[in-house]
């Protein structure tokens, strides 16, 4: 077969066709009504290509993420005292972001080795990062039992594990229903409606006590026809922070069991909930000791603070090798027509991080100093109504509010003072002082914070002047 | 109360997978092999000195190597020093990122940028821009369903491998319109223009804008005001998949003269921009998707929905090959250097091209080979048939996909000589 003449300068044949006058045949016919009858665009002739109707005028305004949105909002605020309480995104005692020194360390490695490129990743991500996530998850003695049989994929941190899981789940599930808690992180009904997958909601938090319905959540699940599949937060639960106890796990895995029903974990949080990765990813190991098939999402966005490298990982327990490795073709299969292959940054500081003992050394301490942060402030008890004024998100609290806050808190620094006469001198006079600074100084930019501890009443924790700037928790920062 | 969960729950401990588990992988299947990703793997396993891979879809340098371009490093150290944190980036990606891409595809003079009625929201490279085009035309654009039901996007003959499931995926069938001329290795401009006037008004087509994946064989300008205008009368949609600006001729403004065209003809089109290959950032996933919408207003909504499609995905983007982007098109001089660098590399791969015809004349080829230096861009079509592709890769160790695409990358100016000679061979002087 040889190739004939150049085809570099093609003569336009005759047969291309210009436009013109005659809109005779019924599609042309169509492309005129369709411009005639978006009616914002007037119509000057049949011959008016430059005013084509807009493919996109039917396009409604959509509503605004109500997690990521609150940002924007709180961005474009001008108030001078705004809080925001929205966006879960680890903060220092300064309300500022946190980069950790052993993230920078492996971002110094990366730009200085010399050992680097940018050349594609597999489809399913940098090998080094997955076995290190994985062996992250399920501890070095579990994963080395079971290695064979378990699929590990790199994937766009925590939403991209569940999107390729649902993706998945709808391929190879069609029938089943997934079942998620109510409450959860909204993202996950988006996920599974995009992905195709019909979800129903499980009873989980009891609203009275603010703590867990596990007889509810038993019921519901219980109720649920075999073989359903079951969106399980494996720790640190979003958004309500209340997870099953250890026995509350084992009966949970009992019925899962009986059930046949398939668990999908969200593990966000592992190591940033307790400060101890073990204690973390205690349900997730318990489930893979018992022996069943299920899938495990991870993020790096909190525990290593990565949040907007994307980094994470879906890792799927199959039943031997032969399965594992077709189910790892049909996770690339969805991968390569999601993105092709994930990006490499956050996976070489992950797994420069892990493969180095020093710096694991570093993270970990780094992760439990963050779980610790976090764990104070829920410590600090606060009574119920200078907890309900200071955890207020409202940004535009006038400044009358504000002043007869402060008057109630002076009052309340008052009755203390001459409640509990047992204190210090010093601290009295210091209280004294706090008691009658006017409102209308510069410091009524600050607001007045006495923690008092629920459990010993009223007797004062802490107390000091905060900036009303300070993004808080829900707990006064003192 | 306890009794009763417990009594629910069930009191047996046992371990081991429940029966039914067991057809929930049995029913999973191998997929497919990535048919590149194979010649790359029977490339690895051979032992030979002198075996070269033409499967590669990445650029090498003339010692065969990656090449990280020098303004990516000069914009990483400045990363780096700037102590930049990780935290999420807005869903569609950071503002200042979205205006850089905008203006490098369309020109900073469009008269459609500066009425702020394109919307661009960084995507995963190319291919993830074509993914939530794909699922945004799914959910929004309004052309006729084909016979299965589905909308149907319209793709040349051949194209990316990628773009198929891609779109079917997305929930859409794919079909083809003509493009490729294999008797002369060359764009088949009639059955092109013929197929976009018969297929259904208002379809949806997606053209490559230049350097076309896998033949290398684009239109010319004539040939695009052409196929704007039967695109215009026929009311089609048009999607413009642009992965190679600077990389196909050296120049981006002239790489991105299909894309502006379109739009100066008053077509609202979709385009995916990739910066894998004209920044050597690959791995780095760094790309945008853009509308051409109406109104600004418009535009607005357009992106509005684009976020609701992507929250779902993957929440945000990859923030590190926005930042290095940014940091070089925010900067004169870096963009200097970079559009110095993108043309070195374009211009290697064109005397790639130019070494590797002369060759096959001198050793004695009759084949007309003129289309390896006519075709432009990373991938040549060079017209080999399977048997002759085997032969070279048994007899020659020279390696590439079955339908006789060359990786221009893949050739340097050390194996120039001994793939002309083993190209001559299989094609017995032909």
């Amino acid at each position: 077969m040889g190739c004939g003449a150049s085809s570099a300068s093609h003569n336009v044949s005759s047969s291309m066709s210009k436009p013109t006058g005659t809109a005779s045949s019924s599609a042309e016919q169509k492309v005129v009504r369709r411009i005639i009858s978006a009616a914002l665009i007037p119509v000057e002739s049949e011959n008016s290509f430059t005013n084509m109707a807009s493919w996109f005028d039917k396009v409604p305004e959509a509503p605004v993420d109500p997690i990521l949105g609150l940002n924007a909002a709180f961005k474009a605020d001008p108030a001078a005292h705004k809080l925001n309480l929205g966006v879960g995104a680890y903060r220092t005692e300064d309300g500022k972001p946190w980069v950790l020194s052993s993230v920078k360390r492996a971002e110094e490695i990366i730009l200085n080795s010399g050992k680097y490129n940018k050349e594609y990743l597999p489809i399913d991500g940098l090998p080094e990062f997955n076995v290190a996530s994985a062996r992250l998850m399920f501890g070095e003695q579990l994963y080395e039992a079971n290695a064979a049989r378990i699929v590990t994929v790199q994937s766009l941190s925590g939403t991209g594990g569940l999107k390729i899981a649902a993706d998945f789940i709808h391929k190879f599930m069609p029938h089943a229903t997934v079942y998620i808690s109510d409450p959860t992180w909204a993202n996950h009904k988006s996920i599974m409606s995009l992905a195709g997958v019909p979800w129903k909601a499980y009873r989980y938090i009891d609203r009275a006590t603010n703590g867990l319905d596990f007889g509810g959540m038993v019921a519901d699940l219980d109720a649920a026809p075999d073989g359903s599949v079951v969106l399980l937060h494996s720790c640190a639960h979003n958004p309500t922070g209340v997870d099953p106890s250890t026995d509350q796990w084992a009966t949970l895995a009992d019925l899962v069991h009986r059930k046949g029903h398939f668990v999908l974990f969200d593990n966000a949080y592992q190591g940033f909930a307790s400060g101890d990765l073990d204690r973390d990813a205690y349900s997730v190991r318990l489930f893979l000791q018992r022996g069943f098939q299920f899938i495990v999402t991870q993020s790096f966005a909190k525990n290593f603070g990565l949040y907007a490298e994307r980094i994470g990982a879906c890792n799927v327990i199959t039943g031997n090798e032969r399965e594992a490795n077709c189910v790892r073709s049909q996770l690339k299969l969805i991968s390569r027509a999601t993105f092709s292959n994930p990006p490499i940054h956050g996976a070489l500081i992950v797994s420069i991080v892990l493969s180095n003992a020093e710096l694991t050394a570093l993270w970990k301490s780094e992760l439990k100093s963050m779980a610790d942060r976090i764990i104070r402030m829920r410590q600090v008890g606060c009574p119920p109504n200078l907890a309900l004024v200071s955890a207020s998100s409202s940004p535009s609290s006038s400044s009358s509010s504000h002043h007869l806050l402060l008057f109630l808190l002076r009052l309340v620094a008052l009755l203390v003072l001459f409640l509990r006469p047992d204190r210090p001198g010093s601290a009295n006079m210091l209280l004294l002082l706090l008691c009658v600074v006017p409102a209308w100084t510069s410091l009524s930019e600050c607001r007045l914070c006495i923690a008092l501890d629920a459990s010993r009443s009223c007797s004062i924790v802490s107390y000091g002047w905060v900036p009303v700037d300070r993004a808080a928790t829900d707990s006064i920062v003192c | 109360m306890l009794q009763n969960v417990c009594k629910i729950a069930g009191r047996a401990r046992s371990s081991g997978v429940p029966a039914r588990f067991a057809s929930v992988w049995a029913k999973v299947e191998k997929g497919p092999e990535d048919p590149i990703l194979g010649v790359t793997v029977a490339f690895n396993k051979d032992t030979h000195a002198d075996k070269i891979n033409l499967g590669v879809g990445a650029y090498r340098d003339d010692n065969n190597k990656p090449f990280v371009l020098d303004c990516v490093r000069k914009a990483e150290q400045k990363i780096f020093e700037a102590k930049v944190d990780h935290e999420y980036t807005p869903i569609g990606g950071s503002a200042a990122f979205n205006k850089l891409a905008q203006s490098l595809v369309f020109g900073e003079e469009s008269a459609a940028v500066k009425a702020k009625r394109i919307v661009t929201v960084q995507a995963i490279s190319g291919t993830g821009a074509l993914r939530v085009g794909a699922d945004f035309m799914k959910r929004f654009v309004d052309v006729p369903l084909g016979p299965n039901g589905k909308k149907v996007v319209y793709v040349p003959q051949p194209t990316w491998g990628n773009h198929i499931p891609i779109y079917q995926d997305a929930g859409m069938d794919v079909k083809f319109y003509k493009y490729y001329n294999d008797k002369t290795c060359g764009l088949d401009f009639e059955g092109m223009a013929n197929d976009l006037k018969t297929i259904p008004s208002q379809s949806i087509v997606l053209l490559h804008a230049c350097a076309h994946n896998p033949t290398g064989v684009d239109p010319s300008p004539e040939q695009w005001k052409a196929i704007s205008a039967i695109c215009k009368e026929k009311g089609h949609f048009l999607f413009v998949d642009l992965a190679y600006q600077g990389f196909a001729s050296g120049d981006p403004e002239r790489d991105a003269l299909a894309v502006r065209l379109l739009v100066q003809d008053g077509h609202n089109i979709g385009v995916s921009q990739s910066f894998a290959k004209n920044f050597g950032l690959y791995g780095e996933r760094i790309g945008a998707l853009s509308f051409v919408t109406a109104s600004a207003e418009e535009a607005e909504r357009v992106e509005s929905q684009l976020k609701i499609l992507i929250r779902p995905m993957y929440s945000n983007p990859p923030v590190y090959g926005a930042r290095v982007v940014s940091e070089i098109l925010a900067s004169k001089e870096l963009t200097s250097l970079w559009r110095t660098e993108v043309k070195v590399m374009a211009d290697r791969i064109i005397d790639m091209r130019s070494s590797l015809r002369s060759l096959l004349k001198e050793f004695g080829s009759k084949r007309d080979w003129s289309h390896i230096t006519n075709q432009i861009g990373m991938f040549c079509y060079s017209g080999m048939k399977p048997e002759e592709v085997d032969a070279l890769a048994r007899d020659h160790h020279v390696y590439l996909t079955r339908n006789g695409r060359i990786s221009v990358a893949g050739i340097t100016s050390k194996n120039v000589k001994h793939l002309a000679k083993s190209m001559v061979d299989v094609t017995k002087g032909l």
